[in-house]
């Protein structure tokens, strides 16, 4: 079984959203984590570029493959996690722990076209 | 719906818990806990895998000696038997139907060729038309063999152990027969990780045993996903990435095992014309700056143009660094030339570098 964090918002790309004062924190949840294996590398965008709902912003590779990542709300990256860079494992160890970008949100009505963890643990329900 | 074939050691390998993928047409284990740990035992101790999807195709008869030298790249009739010799069939054109292991058996005249999986319709084909109108006997055993390579520098001590195995005897790419059980199985000094280590040929019954065998004896079951990691660092090319029917050998830098001093063999003229003419792609080696993983298809590039394509790539789990072996425009070849990789929406710096990422540790001297 996955593991899913009550009061976080999820997208359908396994992407979740923590809302910190209008800020959205963005990592990938555990389902998400599991069906890539040992992360060896993230590529994150930098400080300042626009992210746009469902839109790649990125990519977790493992070492089979790239996965790209897209952006469940719309806004300005204001910071990337930078631990990533010498850590990636870390999303493969605390997936919830491991945020991967923070997004000052440009919509913030965006979020109510996410998930919240009842209906994704619903949605992984229908995957499986 | 399309359907996979399933080598004898299938049950096992679901039984144990393996993530199966398609590969070469058979239903085959990626891996079975992870690729890194997996690596990590063969480079470290010893790791084993179920190689039985390999095609085995037999040639025999008076004029045996004959066709092999006539679709071989290397020279096979000069090999004695109990040693191996790796080379390739090529088209006419100079393209490659297949990269190979002939396996001179010890029977006066007779053949073993060992093929890739996704091949062995296509190279039974092959042979069987070179072979029209002459004195000699092609079959495909593929479906009365299963194969295991046991690989890493604990593999001699390892076969000894669990198999009873006495391998001390043999050197890279030479093989005997062995005994199991009171079964024959085929030993050979051979493997496709740049470890050293033995791959050993027996009936589909025999191979159950030696895997439950090496299994309950601990040895790490690998999947694909590390051989393909283990083989990429050494060097060694995969058919379908570093060859291909549109790829020479000497592209890919395989010119050793061609034989262009063999009165002939088929491709062997365009061969001797490409070496005229010079190349004008070659395989390198890039390593990059950044960890960012450069992938098969992805993009070379110099100055903003396209130079090349890679055709594998990792963040090599042996050193870390980021490589990629890549076609790239001969004039960009050199050791040493600064690259661009584009991958996805960005542009990675590297530097071409040998194509071998890790010493290879075959044992060739007893």
């Amino acid at each position: 079984m996955s593991k899913i964090i009550d009061g976080l918002f999820y997208s359908e790309s396994h992407e979740w959203v923590k809302l910190e004062d209008g800020i959205a924190v963005i990592g990938i949840t555990d389902f998400a984590q599991k069906s890539m294996g040992s992360i060896v590398y993230v590529d994150m965008p930098d400080e300042d570029d626009e992210v746009s709902r469902n839109e790649e912003f990125g990519a977790v590779e493992s070492v089979k493959a790239a996965s790209d990542l897209y952006a469940p709300v719309s806004g300005t990256v204001m910071e990337h996690n930078g631990e990533l860079e010498d850590d990636p494992g870390l999303l493969n160890r605390d997936p919830y722990a491991g945020w991967i970008i923070k997004v000052r949100m440009s919509d913030p009505a965006e979020t109510s076209e996410l998930m919240d963890s009842a209906a994704y643990a619903e949605f992984l329900a229908r995957q499986e | 719906m399309e359907t996979y074939r399933r080598t004898c050691l299938y049950d096992s390998h679901v039984a144990s818990g393996a993530s199966m993928s398609p590969f070469g047409g058979f239903m085959m284990p990626i891996q079975y806990s992870d690729i890194i740990s997996e690596h990590n035992a063969v480079r470290q101790h010893c790791g084993m895998f179920d190689v039985s999807h390999m095609g085995e195709i037999s040639v025999s008869g008076p004029e045996a000696s004959w066709l092999v030298d006539h679709i071989f790249t290397n020279d096979a009739s000069g090999l004695s038997p109990g040693h191996i010799r790796y080379g390739m069939m090529l088209y006419p054109d100079g393209g490659v139907v297949d990269d190979l292991l002939v396996y001179r058996m010890a029977a006066d005249g007779q053949y073993l060729l060992v093929v890739n999986a996704a091949n062995i319709g296509k190279d039974y084909e092959w042979i069987l038309s070179a072979a029209s109108g002459h004195d000699v006997k092609v079959e495909d055993l593929s479906g009365q063999y299963g194969q295991i390579a046991l690989q890493g520098p604990e593999s001699e001590e390892t076969a000894g152990k669990v198999l009873g195995f006495e391998l001390s005897d043999l050197v890279f790419y030479t093989f005997k027969e062995v005994d199991f059980e009171g079964d024959r199985v085929i030993a050979s000094r051979s493997g496709y990780t740049g470890e050293d280590g033995f791959e050993f040929y027996s009936s589909p019954e025999v191979t159950r045993k030696l895997w439950s065998s090496l299994l309950s004896a601990k040895v790490t079951p690998c999947g694909l996903g590390c051989r393909d990691t283990l083989r990429f660092e050494a060097g060694l090319p995969l058919y379908g990435h570093e060859l291909g029917k549109d790829i020479s050998p000497l592209e890919a830098g395989l010119g050793v095992f061609v034989r262009t001093d063999k009165p002939d063999f088929i491709g062997r003229q365009a061969v001797m014309a490409l070496k005229e003419k010079g190349l004008a792609r070659k395989l390198v080696g890039i390593t990059l700056d950044d960890k960012a993983i450069p992938r098969a298809g992805y993009p070379v590039e110099h100055d903003g143009c396209m130079i090349g394509e890679v055709t594998t790539g990792y963040n090599s789990i042996s050193t870390g660094k980021s490589v990629c072996m890549a076609f790239v425009d001969a004039r960009y070849a050199d050791i040493g030339t600064a690259v661009d990789i584009r991958i996805r929406k960005r542009v990675f710096p590297g530097k071409v570098c040998r194509k071998r990422f890790y010493d290879r540790k075959y044992r060739k001297q007893l």
